[in-house]
């Protein structure tokens, strides 16, 4: 069952919450043993929150558009009271005296949270194998990763664990392990959704987004967690929009781009099934033909200056002063290093080693400044690029889902899997994967709708088109 | 200090802002409450947590600017990365080469004027004790506690061009810098407290010469006195190796106050690499003209035309009884008491003498006693004395001068004592008639004896030189 | 631009507070090389002219009234740290 019919049917007294929550909480009793896209599965608090919402349908209340929801979100989301670890060593014991807004969003809407999701540490990988607890595997295929970081949401909803999850996406960390599990992911505009509880990867880049079955379903749980927060200077002080209204009104007359240069590299299964998508949207009334947008060639470049500069500020934190791990040192400098060296994973010592490289003196200006001027020449060719067309299309990623370890050693081509998503973090602007069909090798493939900043709603109208003509 | 050399200082002066909270968040900013109760995950730099920014620090920090003659000019807020276990994110939200408030200038009372870079706002950082060591110090300690309730209580730290040339001159622009704050209310400027603190950069130069020379940054500094011994035992070192032709090294050194010395602060550590970047979870901040110009408006006089008026209402030309009575607040106060008809010159000194860290009397109150005086009905001691009184409980003045005994002498009864003075010293009055004019005093000392110090020295004087015709 | 030597992955591995065995300093200089030298395209192109963009976001004056809110209870923020001492964060000596 979608959310959609899940909120419907309690809110209206056709199913309990308690019941829906039993149902998910036996598919995680099965499956999750083999698969781990929970760090933490919230069982009793789950089933308590169900008759919690249960009871207030009795009381001819209503719960809220997510009613009797089942919902994980990602361990990256602060939840009071309750371990928030970003699969990480370092925050070994941390349970946040605060709820990420978004969270608290969720719950007023009616939804019954049952898990903190797996990811890459600190979300930094795409492939979930970064985790200080243990890889996350692919629901179609238990051999493969299920992408990353926010494997963990993408695999619960693909493995009917939650009916929706929320990741957090800062260069394609919702949209590619969505694309390889089959499931809608979608990155909103920078500021949208509010980053409060939200802990830091690039915060210039981060964004939290919704993971579904359906496009309706990520629709929904955006309209829940959208909206200006007080509590995020970069929030855009605007109501969320609405987008159940607009979801059927389909194609006709939209201007839809093929990104010329993020079609080279990609696998030819994937490419074809890119060339079906274009051909459905035209079938139903777009124009579709080929755009450029020369800068995004330099966008991954400038991405991992970017990100791992921001993210080397944003993780030194974790020094075992105030919280998490500490290992002793005869002093303070000895117990940075040792504890930060403990606590922290390869993949994310990497990035913190690039990024202060990136910021130290000698650098800065060949590397972070440099970096921060090509994202400049990103959003003006996105924006010459939307001057023609409403919408682009690409590939999610440039392959389905590969074999566990298959990219562990290396960093590069992993960091490579992220080229067609990373655009949409540089500029700010939303986008969304939609599966499409399978590859060669009978797994999903994710296409990816791009729009200009707030363009949720019209792309999220071809989204539904292409799940149509997909299914 | 030899005359071949000049000073060239510079300060960087940081205060904390009179907000009710914090810089990014909504916790109380407040000195001396248990150690870790005005923390939040923000300020607490808890994963997850986001700033926003005081609209009230933005305000005071632009009082500040244009008080100092600064541009407020659009600004970002950037990160400074270091580790340090005072600084929950280990890195500190600063202002860096876009501040709010650019450029601008200080005039001291003695009419110098110097010349401020910049005003730019920041963050506080924690507080560490040292336990073990001794006396609480750094050196030595077993290991340091952290109380996080000053971390993120809001800064604005104004930096002076390298135009004060002596250590009482950097003295003098500390005090007012100090009056000003406080007069705008962006601060109340306790160093005793913290709240304002001063790290000096010192270099020297022959005299005559423009050129500067390798400078060094004095930290430590936890008065306008430890300021100015700082300095002129900086300069003496600087000297004492340039005569000797060795070089100062730039590097910064620590005033200990009891030994009365600066020492080299640098470890083992490799040289500071800060990685400046902007804060991505600010967004920039560009004060819009009409702010601005409220902001301007609502300015209160400053101290440079305070003194200004001060020294013409009272009559006298400017000095230090004029600066001291500003600085102290006072200034209304002699002002209201001269308009009430008392002599200004006498209004000013009693203020700057009797009145300095006491409760403020009552203007017309004041401006009796002073009329007393000039009368007098009321000796200069027991005019101070009233005033003391007047200030600590209130009351009337006459009231007061009646209940301490200070009846008014007939002046008959003066001139009595000052005929039987001069019938008893027949030698020294003979002397005094001949020119001896210091003897006035002899004969004003026995007058007093006689009347049990109510006579008023004046009038003594006065009946003096009128039996010596 | 040079590459990455061994003398600054130990630089920057300082600067970062992370304690990197010998292992570690040579796979970081052989990963990051191979990472900066992907950028060089990013490092090598003619920008001038081209402002930086720290922000996607044009958003200014994002303000909040100075007005006290709740802190945190005390004893809930240090039970979760690493070591206390009368109401304080315990660390090891500073020099």
């Amino acid at each position: 069952m979608t959310a959609l019919e899940i909120a419907r049917d309690v809110r209206g007294g056709a199913r309990s919450a308690r019941e829906v929550v039993e149902e998910h909480l036996a598919a995680i009793a099965f499956r999750e043993g083999e698969l781990h896209a929970f760090n933490l599965v919230l069982a009793d608090e789950a089933r308590a929150r169900a008759d919690e919402v249960d009871r207030r349908v009795a009381a001819g209340e209503d719960p809220g558009p997510l009613a009797g929801v089942p919902v994980a979100v990602k361990d990256n989301l602060c939840t009071r009271g309750v371990p928030t670890t970003c699969s990480s060593r370092i925050l070994d014991g941390w349970r946040p005296p605060y709820d990420a807004t978004v969270v608290t969003r969720l719950r007023e809407a009616g939804a019954v949270l049952v898990g903190k999701t797996n990811m890459d540490e600190f979300a930094m990988g795409s492939s979930t194998e970064n985790s200080a607890f243990g890889p996350t595997r692919n629901p179609r295929d238990p051999s493969r990763v299920p992408g990353g970081s926010s494997g963990g949401s993408a695999a619960a909803v693909a493995a009917g664990f939650a009916a929706v999850a929320l990741g957090s996406d800062t260069g394609g960390s919702i949209r590619q392990p969505a694309a390889l599990c089959g499931v809608v992911g979608l990155k909103p505009t920078y500021g949208l959704v509010s980053r409060y509880g939200l802990v830091a990867f690039a915060s210039s880049l981060d964004q939290i987004g919704p993971l579904g079955a359906t496009v309706a379903d990520a629709a929904l749980a955006l309209e829940v967690i959208a909206g200006h927060d007080p509590a995020d200077s970069t929030s855009i002080p605007q109501p969320p929009p609405a987008l159940a209204g607009v979801l059927s009104d389909g194609v006709d007359g939209l201007r839809i781009g093929i990104v010329r240069e993020l079609m080279g590299g990609i696998d030819a299964d994937v490419a074809a099934r890119v060339a079906a998508a274009a051909a459905a949207l035209e079938a139903a009334g777009a124009k579709v033909d080929e755009a450029s947008v020369p800068a995004l060639g330099l966008g991954l470049s400038a991405y991992y200056l970017i990100a791992t500069a921001e993210a080397s500020s944003n993780l030194a934190r974790y020094d075992g002063v105030r919280y998490g791990l500490r290992v002793d040192g005869e002093d303070i400098t000895a117990m940075y290093g040792a504890t930060r060296a403990a606590g922290f994973g390869a993949e994310v010592k990497r990035r913190i080693m690039l990024g202060t490289y990136a910021l130290s003196a000698g650098y800065y200006d060949a590397y972070y400044g440099q970096a921060q001027r090509v994202r400049t020449l990103v959003i003006r060719d996105f924006e010459a690029a939307y001057a023609s067309y409403d919408l682009l299309l690409t590939p999610t990623t440039p392959s389905t889902a590969f074999l566990l370890g298959a990219k562990t050693d290396n960093p590069l081509a992993m960091y490579l899997s992220d080229v067609c998503t990373i655009p949409s973090n540089l500029a700010g602007h939303p986008a969304v994967s939609v599966p499409y069909g399978t590859g060669d090798d009978g797994l999903p493939v994710g296409v990816q709708l791009l729009a200009p900043a707030l363009g949720e709603a019209t792309m999220l109208r071809a989204a539904a088109v292409l799940e149509a003509a997909g299914s | 200090m030899t005359a071949a050399w000049e000073m060239v200082i510079g300060l960087e002066v940081h205060t904390e802002l009179a907000t009710a909270t914090k810089l990014f968040c909504s916790c109380r900013n407040a000195f001396g409450d248990e150690p870790n109760t005005n923390i939040c995950p923000v300020c607490l730099g808890l994963p997850g947590s986001l700033p926003v920014l005081n609209r009230h620090a933005v305000e005071l920090a632009m009082r500040v600017g244009l008080a100092l003659q600064s541009r407020v000019e659009p600004s970002i807020f950037h990160r400074k990365n270091y580790f340090y276990p005072d600084m929950p994110k280990d890195y500190q939200v600063s202002q860096y080469d876009q501040p709010i408030n650019v450029g601008g200038a200080l005039e001291l009372p003695d009419g110098s004027r110097v010349g401020i870079t910049r005003a730019h706002m920041e963050e506080d950082t924690g507080k560490t004790t040292h336990v073990g060591g001794g006396g609480g110090r750094i050196h030595g300690a077993d290991h340091s506690l952290v109380d996080y309730n000053r971390a993120g209580v809001p800064l604005v730290e104004i930096v002076s061009e390298p135009d004060i040339h002596s250590a009482d001159q950097a003295k003098a622009y500390v005090n007012e810098l100090r009056s000003i704050l406080v007069a705008v209310g962006a601060s109340d400027a306790r160093m005793e407290e913290g709240s304002l603190r001063i790290d000096a950069n010192i270099s020297m130069r022959r005299a005559g010469t423009d050129a500067l020379g390798t400078r060094t940054e004095i930290k430590n500094l936890n008065s306008v006195r430890s300021l100015g011994r700082a300095l002129e035992y900086e300069a003496r070192r600087q000297i004492g190796l340039l005569e000797a032709g060795e070089a100062v090294v730039q590097e910064t050194r620590h005033w200990n106050e009891e030994e009365g010395r600066t020492s080299s602060m640098r470890s083992k550590e490799e040289a500071y690499d800060y990685r400046y970047f902007p804060e991505p979870d600010l967004v920039a901040l560009e004060p819009p003209a009409a702010w601005q110009a409220e902001v301007g408006a609502a300015l209160p006089a400053l101290p440079a035309a305070r003194r200004a008026r001060l020294a013409e209402v009272a009559g006298v030309g400017a000095g230090e009884s004029v600066a001291t009575v500003v600085q102290q607040g006072l200034d209304r106060l002699v002002i209201a008491a001269v308009e009430a008809g008392a002599d200004g010159r006498l209004a000013l000194n009693r203020a700057a003498n009797e009145l300095v860290n006491r409760p403020l009397p009552d203007p017309t109150a004041f401006a009796t006693v002073l009329k007393m005086e000039s009368g007098g009905r009321l000796t200069a001691t027991q005019a101070k004395a009233v005033l003391a009184e007047l200030a600590e409980s209130g009351g009337d003045p006459e009231a007061i001068a009646r209940a301490k005994g200070f009846e008014a002498l007939a002046g008959d009864v003066v001139a009595e004592a000052v005929d039987q003075a001069i019938v008893a010293h027949p030698g020294e009055w003979g002397r005094f008639v001949g020119g001896e004019a210091k003897l006035a005093g002899f004969f004003v000392g026995k007058v007093m004896a006689a009347t049990r110090g109510k006579a008023d020295g004046k009038a003594v004087t006065r009946l003096l030189q009128e039996r010596a015709g | 631009m040079a590459g990455i030597s061994r003398e600054d992955v130990v630089h920057v591995a300082r600067l970062a507070r992370l304690d990197v065995t010998d292992d570690e300093v040579d796979r970081f200089t052989e990963q990051l090389a191979a990472v900066l030298e992907h950028a060089a395209d990013v490092a090598a192109l003619d920008t001038t002219g081209v402002p930086p963009t720290a922000h996607p976001l044009p958003l200014v004056n994002v303000l909040r009234e100075d007005v006290p809110g709740p802190s945190l209870d005390r004893d809930e923020v240090l039970s979760m740290a690493p070591a206390v001492e009368d109401g304080q964060f315990r660390v090891p000596r500073i020099l």
